[in-house]
């Protein structure tokens, strides 16, 4: 049977406020453990929760540019479960008035476009660290607790089960981690867990409705984990399947030295989260006026910013989607053509060379030690004729190893190009006398052989000679 | 009856409490009680009336974004049945 | 000199004007304190250091000629769920036996402004669950009026503490008739402030929507100074009410004229003591005779809001209480793993009701029956709170009994959770509604025990129900009328 795979993600972003969600405890990443904490996120006896403004500025703000309705009436409720990574064993979340709701984000999977619908967005607060003895949680006889990030502020995107495939899944990821960074709400370091998905996977019979039961795989904090993930429980559950088995309800955790997910203990009972409303906090009433107020302060997203450089920079809608996928790497690519360089050439080589070597040192463009004013003076090189296409390439492994001006690479290296008539054509002529052959060839009517007699000269001149000069001069020659 | 031993005992998982076996018979004889009491309220018609999770009309309290202290590690543990290496500790976690 | 039998307000005069030092009076109610205390058990941690420094602070200020606020010098008592930086909170539990709060609750920095001299933190039912302090996991505390019986609760250390002569006033916390049904068994004035006007930061939850922490104290003018000292806006409470605190000492007027009292006749419930009754309508018509108008009014839901509260508060509290589970703080009792060590120190360190409780919390808000149970509650109480509504547009104040009956024998009804529930059929409509309402005494019983009754006020207006409370205090003689404690 023909199997269609069905998929939901909920995202957790960490926002990039100063402080916790609840009290003023600070953010900052990589502190000593249980050093950022005080009696409102330790949850002792008797303490009170009060919003960060901050908090929701953000989850509004993430909302509209998730294209969700904002709820103009929204509370936090409640959520009981019991783990040591929580103090209260209640996590601070939102239930049925979530700040966000019925919004959409647009991905295109192989040329293909595809809508994915988000069925909310809603504030909570993260639970800290557990630490284990053993190298994993079963296997320890003992963990140990850190509340640095107990009450560090987190929106839950949750998407409805529209996605198909791993790859659209990731593309819904990145999708939403682009916007995230767009609109500056988020940090979204993965390694750092800023950004994190559960995920949900069923099968079902291709052409059916009605869906199957899924699994959840929690906590993956990468792109290539998401789909890989998918990816192997896809597999594992088609196989199940074909072999007459049943899918069971449960979280299966994904192994990702071994390549597997793995059951984790299906609890004997359903998890029943009791919520509540939150009695210490009262609702988040928001106006009109304030969601327009906040809309203003919106950047162009990743959607219209995609679209002006295939209307106004004649990208492809390929390369578009590729560079506005990263708001850094968006910004990388104005700047490279506000400083002059021509935009099809800029969106080439960031995505050609430059790519290449950040994926290949695995660095992020805001760390590249190419600096874009200068790719985009080594652009104009290659337009006004002073190096070739050829010779930058040469010029770019300069740049990235020693973060120096294309300038004056090509002038210490001595790579200008020769534009000089007399020079090439002392050249040309020399080329000419020595290879007969191939110039009887041409002249007997052999087009061909001209593409020779070029390498012979670019040869000759070290590769610095215009071509396209050599060819001119090179024909002239030949049919005097 | 309105509950049964199976209701108390979930309950009890919930509430992370366990029952005797010797406590359970007036634990259900005074969980039903209570419940059959509380059923007055089943009389009064609620189908229009809104749930008051609040009593006061307050809306909207916010804190600046703003670093306050956080504790000395030290006063943070003082209170932890069991430490280690500035961390609390904690018994084998099963999931 | 007797100073244990005077109120608060003549101890502050007397130390202002010289008469007494600060800490002449600390010794006298801690020297009180350790003859006295091992019969009434109103005390669970006492701070014999601490009251005597800041007794000499006291004084030194005073002798520096500093203008002294109410509280400085003056020897008080704290419920034991309000936390003390520093000095061990254990809200009656063996779960928080050792607990020491590295913070003070806001009404701590509040009247730690003030400097006053805290005696100790004082017994209650454990977690302030229940109405008889039986159920403090220490000891129950008797009370002074008559050592055989219940000084009520769940403030009962509180209320026995200043009815004893034990502290000249105190604080207590109040989610269904915590302060106010106390100090009508122990024959004081306590009063539960409208929901939001105290901050409840510190105050360790038992039902947030319903606790409000109050002044318990011999009479209605030490209850307005007291109330000043604690009341107003906090911002660590999101909760609390940002409105301005009036100097409620202006309110100490006798004038009751043309002031509309309403009485509900839901509150003279079934099983009513009629001495209890008899003096609660002997003071209306003492009312009445001072010039006030009494209207009969109608509170039709007040039948059903012992059901909704014994719902919404079990709901509320099992998720504050699901905290205590032993891993960073509090009492733990090991296991094999994380989830038997939850369950084995939850099992051993909570006591009987706060277990029962509990366990009707998480029924009431478990799937299949959040409807049926918890919000069905939810609505019944804004039904109870629309009753006030109407009734406050016809009335300024409404006049109710306390308690049905006069506070009773020591492990009478403990046994009876249902029954014990039903001694709150008066007091609990309050929280539900989160208005001011101040208990103070209004007779005496043929057997010797004092009869309270209870005034209810619009919200925020504590201000028209001291006035009331002050008028009837002053026309007669029971806020004189001191408990004797033999020492």
């Amino acid at each position: 049977m023909e199997y269609e795979a069905v998929i939901g993600l909920e995202i957790h972003s960490e926002l990039k406020t100063k402080t916790k969600i609840f009290c003023g405890c600070k953010t900052t990443f990589g502190a000593p453990q249980n050093t950022h904490v005080c009696p409102v996120c330790l949850g002792l006896p008797g303490v009170l929760p009060v919003i960060n403004k901050k908090v929701v500025e953000f989850a509004i703000k993430a909302g509209i540019a998730l294209n969700c309705t904002i709820n103009k009436f929204s509370k936090f409720d409640r959520k009981n479960y019991y783990y040591p990574d929580l103090p209260k064993n209640f996590q601070t979340s939102q239930f049925d008035l979530p700040i966000a709701e019925h919004g959409y984000v647009d991905i295109e999977v192989d040329g293909k476009p595809k809508r994915i619908r988000i069925t909310r967005v809603h504030m909570e607060e993260d639970a800290g660290k557990l630490v284990h003895s053993g190298n994993t949680i079963k296997d320890s006889s003992s963990s140990n607790v850190d509340y640095n990030r107990t009450g560090v502020p987190l929106i839950e995107i949750v998407s409805e089960p529209d996605m198909r495939t791993p790859e659209e899944a990731r593309a819904y990821m990145e999708k939403v981690k682009a916007i995230l960074e767009y609109i500056d709400v988020s940090n979204c370091k993965m390694e750092e867990g800023n950004l994190r998905a559960d995920v949900n996977v069923s099968l079902r019979a291709k052409g059916t409705e009605k869906l199957g039961t899924k699994a959840e795989m929690k906590n993956l904090n990468s792109f290539k984990m998401v789909e890989n993930a998918l990816t192997y429980e896809i597999d594992r559950q088609e196989e199940v399947l074909e072999d007459g088995g049943h899918i069971v309800q449960e979280t299966r955790t994904w192994d990702d030295g071994k390549g597997i997910t793995i059951s984790m203990r299906t609890k004997e009972q359903a998890q029943d989260y009791r919520y509540m409303p939150e009695p210490d906090l009262v609702p988040i009433v928001t106006t009109d006026e304030q969601i327009e107020a906040i809309k203003k302060t919106l950047p162009e997203l990743p959607d219209a910013r995609k679209n002006r450089l295939i209307k106004e920079c004649g990208l492809s809608s390929y390369d578009a989607g590729m560079i506005t996928n990263s708001r850094a790497m968006a910004e990388y690519f104005d700047e490279v053509v506000n400083k002059g360089a021509d935009p099809k050439l800029a969106a080439n080589w960031i995505m050609g060379d430059l790519s290449k070597q950040l994926n290949a040192e695995d660095k992020t463009i805001e760390d590249s030690p190419v600096a874009a004013a200068d790719l985009a003076k080594m652009i104009k090189l290659i337009e006004n004729g002073t190096i070739s296409s050829k010779i930058a390439k040469k010029v770019f492994g300069e740049m990235w190893k020693t973060s120096t001006d294309p300038e004056i690479i090509v002038k210490e290296k001595g790579l200008v190009q020769i534009t000089d008539t007399g020079a090439i054509e002392k050249i040309v002529n020399e080329v000419i006398s020595s290879n007969p052959k191939p110039v009887a060839d041409y002249k007997n009517g052999n087009a061909k052989s001209i593409g020779f007699l070029v390498g012979q000269v670019m040869k000759a001149s070290k590769g610095k000679a215009n071509p396209g000069m050599v060819n001119k001069l090179l024909k002239e020659k030949l049919t005097q | 009856m309105k509950v049964s031993k199976k209701d108390v005992e979930n309950v009890a998982v919930l509430s992370r409490l366990k029952i005797a076996d010797d406590k359970m018979d007036k634990y259900l004889e005074e969980f039903n009680n209570f419940l059959e009491y509380v059923d007055v309220l089943q009389k009064v018609d609620t189908e229009n009336v809104k749930p008051t999770a609040h009593v006061l009309p307050l809306q909207n309290v916010f804190r600046e974004d703003v670093i306050k202290p956080s504790l000395d590690r030290e006063k943070a543990l003082a209170n932890a049945p069991e430490k280690e290496n500035g961390y609390f500790k904690v018994p084998r976690i099963i999931e | 000199m007797d100073l244990h039998k005077k109120s608060a307000y003549e101890l502050h005069n007397m130390l202002a004007k010289k008469e007494v030092t600060a800490v002449e009076l600390a010794e006298a109610f801690l020297r009180r304190i350790d003859n006295l205390d091992g019969k009434l058990h109103a005390y669970i941690t006492k701070t014999a250091d601490l009251a005597m420094a800041a007794a000499k602070k006291a004084d030194a200020q005073i002798a520096a000629g500093e203008k002294i606020s109410f509280l400085t010098g003056l020897p008080g008592a704290i419920k034991d769920n309000i936390c003390t930086e520093g000095t061990k909170t254990t809200c009656a539990s063996k779960m928080l036996e050792n607990f020491v709060p590295p913070y003070n609750a806001t009404v701590m920095e509040k009247i730690g402004k003030e400097n006053p001299v805290i005696l100790g933190k004082t017994n209650m039912d454990e977690f302030a669950m229940g109405g008889s302090t039986e159920n403090s996991a220490f000891f129950p505390t008797h009370n002074p009026r008559n050592l055989s019986c219940v000084p009520g609760g769940s403030s009962g250390g509180s209320a026995a503490a200043v009815a004893g002569g034990l502290a000249a006033w105190a604080l207590g916390s109040d989610t269904g008739g915590s302060i106010r049904q106390p100090a009508s068994f122990c024959g004081i004035v306590g009063m539960k402030p409208t929901y939001g006007r105290v901050s409840r930061y510190g105050l360790v939850a038992f039902a947030s929507s319903l606790d409000q922490i109050g002044p318990l104290t011999r009479n209605v003018t030490d209850c307005a100074n007291v109330l000043n000292a604690i009341a107003g806006y906090d911002e660590r409470d999101s909760t609390s009410i940002k409105a301005d605190v009036p100097d409620y000492t202006k309110s100490l007027v006798e004038d009751v004229k043309g002031l509309k009292i309403g009485l509900p006749a839901e509150y003279f419930v079934d099983g009513m003591d009629k001495e209890v009754a008899d003096s609660v309508h002997k003071a209306i018509a003492d009312f009445k005779a001072m010039g006030a108008e009494i209207v009969d009014i109608s509170l039709p839901h007040t039948k059903y809001a012992i059901a909704a509260y014994y719902l919404i508060a079990p709901a509320e509290a099992t998720t504050n209480l699901s905290r205590y589970d032993g891993v960073s703080y509090g009492a733990r009792v090991d296991g094999e793993d994380i989830v038997e060590m939850m369950t084995n120190t939850r099992t051993a360190k909570f006591g009987n009701e706060v277990k029962r409780r509990i366990m009707i919390g998480n029924y009431a808000l478990s799937a299949g029956y959040y409807d049926a149970y918890y919000l069905k509650a939810l609505k019944m109480r804004t039904l109870v709170k629309e009753d006030y509504d109407k009734a406050f547009q016809k009335v300024d104040v409404i006049l109710t009994p306390i308690a049905p009956t006069t506070a009773f024998k020591l492990g009478s009804i403990i046994n009876d959770p249902l029954q014990m529930y039903l001694q709150d059929a008066c007091t609990v409509p309050l929280n539900l509604a989160g208005l001011p309402g101040i208990s103070l005494p209004c007779g005496v019983s043929s057997t010797g025990m004092p009869i309270g009754m209870q005034i209810i006020g619009k919200p925020l207006d504590e201000t028209g129900i001291i006035k009331a409370a002050y008028t009837y205090e002053q026309s007669k003689d029971f806020h004189k009328n001191i408990a004797e404690v033999s020492e």
